[in-house]
């Protein structure tokens, strides 16, 4: 048996140690462009549990590797002038030189075959060829894996400085240009790696783009002064990057695999990629093990094994670059909010995991928002909007009404006058359904059409879905008396005691039917600015209605020709101008056939762009069924107010009763 | 599948509604040699009393949908009302070419499907009546999701790990969720299994995927092979809040039921 490893990096390296750990007789070559000594970058970066998984898979290393650890159970971060730490979050970190030398050393105690200074430009002949080439590597465009590269994130730029950190620190500096931001962590006794990021504007604005090696270096070293306790900054190759996301189809084909870069990379700012790698080693080692070297088996089980396991990673990764990427608008937060916002951001820390780690952080965080100092979770903070008190943040009681017959969505619907009040703190949402109307219940389907249905009104005469009823468009007079039955349903709200008013302009009814360019192809003014409608009936609703006004928005319409993300954060900054208190971030179906993206809470994402880019109070839903996503979303600033679906809790269920004997039965 | 004859079916189908099983599913393909799903049902319908009979998917828009809407009614109707009509846009151009269809535009077509059976849009000229089907949409897509959200009963998984299933149910439920649809979409999955000749249950699964290039092999590799795996994923899909798991054999041989069965046991 001979395998071919091309590429000399961690992942190369580890799979020769453990292949020919396993087994002898197999002959290893690891096939390396550069020299043993040649190595970019600083540190990396290692967790608890991947230390735990190199133990494991061979001792011998392990125990060299940790010799020479850097490790910190911090994280700081330095922002607006203040310096906040959360504990318990256990990493260690090497030299990547070091890690190399240890890894070569062993592979030749073991009897691996290294040769460095070959450039392989066709695939090796062997039983198994390893393209563990990294991110940019050659092996991949031998044959078909499907490989995608596209770039993610902010620009970067790698440095190492021989000023020790003591923690994991993330910096922020604000400067003319824009927010520029570091990652810092020590790796030895005398060194840290330090990489410095900004958006792509923010670096050109500084000049960055054209300046020369030296030249960025003077302007990172200055800049990061403060962190760097005037220590000095190193250059690698150290240049401006965009992070290339990788990746494959597939990661085999015949007996060629890829492995660690070459297969997927996850953005630096997670601090994944070594440890994919050398996981990337293990599984594929062990699956030959386990397959006795049935090279064709052993390498679906690799890529099935290791699969979900990199997804998710790479999509934590892809959260946390576009974090980064928009961490400017993250910058009114409060130092503790932007701390747990920024902790949170790839959705691997929650509210709750945190709490198991930093205690003291969490209880810190609570009981900022709660205002005292023993405060319950964020979800059960008190929250104030216009002179209305909420004791918590999900316990809001959502109902609906049409402000017309016409204007119902089913028969069923209730109109403002035949609406009951519920318990509790009741948010009224007014509605039009507009061309989405006279459809049967929900419980048989959406958008069925009645048979016996209403003429139906809409911004431009197109039907909503297949056989659905054409709308005629609403006219001028039409829209009088559209906006005069929003008002009267206002007035009438004043009376039943409604806490939050909300005025319907999502999911393609009536008012938000205008918004969408999909579906408003007006040639009059109401064609020509879109949201002259509805910020028409905004404007009378909110001179009757003095308490908090929500408005149900569809911010994105989830589909190429339609309004964007961006177009929402835009609408949503108008509405705020014009009196709207609360966007309730809502998604799609402004069209019947649009592309949506769901996952579970799909819509917190853009309720965090909505709430920090157009700087208003946001409510947000999207299946969210645990209090720990509402205390996470809550704490991370990400909404203001959540509507949960929770299940019934099942903890319960009836006991089978066996040789139950009846009482007649005794009695006989 | 290759050398599955009328008999074998028809024998599979009895056995299977004499047994403990709750639905007989079909999958559906033109360009290969197997079954056209409706009339597999329908052949079902006649030997058995008690199955539910379920499409694991047909693909709607190889169709016309009037014919579509025909052909699920009369199978409901043979069967007294024991129709589960999963539907999807399936994945082959083969199939598409086959049938003489485009294969653009496929996944507006199946919602406009969906709305028509739903809907029950020309029952008074296409009968027989479609009343009480139960309709489950497969596909991985976001438009998937919402199809299925916006017209059916519940969600026809495609197979594989139960994790993979907890991710496609997850979405499912979010877009059950954003439709405002009440209560919770049924939610079926399904694996395949060979218990006798699990290599010539691989090489058919290889050769029946083999369009999806790369991904034929992880499918074979899903294939369960032994009595202990069948109960671990059935177990993985129970906890993964899969109401109905519907399992494939991989070889032609009525008596995998039977392995089936005692596995199960």
């Amino acid at each position: 048996m001979k395998v071919e490893i091309v590429g000399g990096g961690p992942a190369g390296l580890y799979l020769a140690i453990l292949l020919r750990k396993a087994d002898r007789g197999v002959d290893v070559r690891v096939l390396e462009r550069n020299p043993p000594d040649a190595t970019f970058g600083f540190g990396v970066v290692f967790s608890e549990e991947t230390l735990g998984a190199l133990r494991d898979a061979d001792p011998e290393t392990h125990l060299e590797i940790t010799d020479t650890f850097a490790r910190w159970n911090r994280i700081d971060i330095r922002f607006g002038g203040r310096e906040l730490s959360s504990r318990g979050h256990s990493f260690s970190a090497i030299a990547r030189k070091r890690l190399l030398e240890i890894l070569q050393a062993r592979c030749r105690e073991l009897g691996a075959e290294l040769e460095f200074g070959v450039e392989v430009e066709e695939l090796p002949d062997a039983d198994l060829v390893v393209g563990a080439d990294g991110a940019n590597g050659l092996i991949r465009s031998l044959r078909e894996f499907g490989t995608k590269v596209r770039a993610e994130g902010s620009k970067y730029v790698w440095f190492g400085t021989d000023h020790v950190f003591d923690a994991f620190t993330f910096a922020f500096r604000e400067t003319e240009h824009g927010l520029f931001n570091a990652h810092a962590y020590p790796y030895d006794e005398r060194m840290s790696t330090f990489i410095v990021e900004c958006p792509e504007g923010v670096w050109r604005r500084a000049g960055l783009d054209e300046m020369n090696e030296d030249e960025s270096l003077a302007f990172c070293e200055q800049l990061f002064a403060n962190e760097l306790r005037g220590r000095e900054l190193f250059a690698n190759r150290s240049v401006w990057l965009d992070f290339p996301k990788v990746t494959n189809e597939t990661w085999h084909d015949g007996k060629v695999v890829l492995l660690g870069d070459a297969a997927h990379t996850a953005h630096f700012s997670i601090g994944s990629g070594t440890k994919l790698a050398m996981e990337d080693s293990i599984a594929l080692a062990s699956a030959l093990a386990r397959r006795k070297w049935d090279v064709e088996k052993a390498l679906v089980d690799y890529e099935l094994d290791r699969e979900p396991l990199v997804e998710r990673t790479q999509q934590a990764a892809s959260d946390s670059a576009a974090y980064f990427q928009r961490i400017a608008s993250f910058a009114h937060l409060e130092p503790i909010q932007f701390t747990f916002n920024l902790l949170t951001r790839s959705g691997r820390i929650t509210h709750a995991t945190l709490g198991v780690r930093d205690p003291q952080f969490t209880r810190a965080l609570d009981s900022w928002l709660g205002g005292r100092g023993v405060s319950p979770p964020p979800a059960f903070s008190p929250f104030e909007l216009r002179g209305v008190r909420f004791d918590n943040r999900f316990g809001l009681a959502e109902s609906a009404v049409a402000v017309t017959v016409e204007g119902r969505k089913t028969a069923d619907e209730p109109t403002i006058a035949e609406w009951q009040r519920p318990e509790g703190r009741v948010l009224l949402r007014l509605a039009h359904a507009g061309r989405r109307g006279a459809t049967r219940p929900r419980s048989e389907g959406v958008d069925l059409p009645l048979t016996d249905g209403w003429p139906l009104i809409s911004a431009s005469s197109i039907p909503y879905g297949p056989f659905s009823m054409k709308p005629e468009e609403l006219s001028g007079e039409g829209m009088e008396q559209v906006r005069a039955a929003f008002v009267a349903a206002t007035a009438r709200t004043a009376e039943l005691g409604v806490d939050v008013l909300e005025l319907d302009m999502a999911h393609g009814y009536l008012l938000a039917s205008f918004l969408s360019p999909l579906s408003n192809r007006r040639a009059d003014e109401f064609g020509a600015d879109p949201l002259r409608f509805p910020l028409s009936v905004l404007d009378a609703v909110r001179a009757e209605w003095e308490g908090p006004l929500s408005v149900r928005l569809s911010v994105t319409d989830w589909h190429p020709r339609g309004m964007d993300l961006g177009d929402g954060v835009a609408i949503a900054r108008v509405l705020r101008e014009h009196g709207c208190d609360l966007i309730h971030v809502e998604a799609g179906q402004t069209i019947h056939d649009d592309r949506p993206q769901y996952r579970r809470g799909f819509l917190t994402a853009l309720s965090d762009r909505v709430r920090n880019e157009a700087r208003i109070s946001t409510i947000v839903g999207g299946y969210l069924t645990t209090l720990d996503e509402a205390n996470t979303i809550i704490g991370a600033g990400r909404a203001d107010l959540v509507l949960l679906d929770l299940p019934e809790p099942q903890i319960e269920s009836p006991v089978q009763l066996s040789n139950t004997v009846l009482l007649s039965e005794v009695r006989s | 599948m290759p050398g599955a004859t009328g008999a074998l079916l028809l024998d599979w189908a009895r056995r299977a509604d004499e047994g403990s099983f709750s639905s007989l599913g079909v999958l559906d393909r033109v360009a290969y040699d197997s079954y056209e799903p409706f009339t597999a049902l329908a052949g079902a319908a006649g030997v058995t009393s008690r199955i539910r009979l379920a499409t694991m998917i047909a693909i709607g828009p190889l169709r016309s949908t009037a014919l579509l809407a025909k052909q699920a009614a009369s199978v409901h109707g043979l069967s007294g009302g024991r129709l589960t009509l999963g539907l999807a846009v399936g994945a082959r151009t083969e199939d598409f070419d086959a049938a003489g269809v485009e294969h653009k535009g496929r996944g507006k077509r199946l919602g406009e499907q969906l709305a028509y059976i739903r809907g029950n849009v020309d029952a008074d000229r296409v009968g027989p009546s479609r009343d009480g089907i139960e309709i489950l949409v497969g596909g991985m897509s976001g438009p998937a999701y919402a199809r299925m959200a916006r017209y059916a009963d519940g969600y026809a998984h495609n197979g594989g790990p139960p994790r993979a299933f907890a991710n496609a149910a997850g979405r499912a439920l979010a877009a059950w969720s954003d439709l405002g649809r009440p209560g919770k979409p049924k939610l079926w999955g399904q694996g395949y299994f060979a218990f006798r000749e699990p290599d010539r249950g691989n090489a058919y699964l290889l050769d029946y995927y083999a369009f999806t290039g790369p991904f034929a092999e992880k499918i074979a590799a899903g294939n369960l092979t032994s009595a202990r795996a069948v109960k671990d994923f059935i177990r993985g899909y129970e906890e993964a809040g899969c109401d109905e798991l519907v399992l494939f054999p991989a070889v032609a041989d009525a008596d995998e039921l039977s392995r089936l069965e005692e596995a199960l046991a």
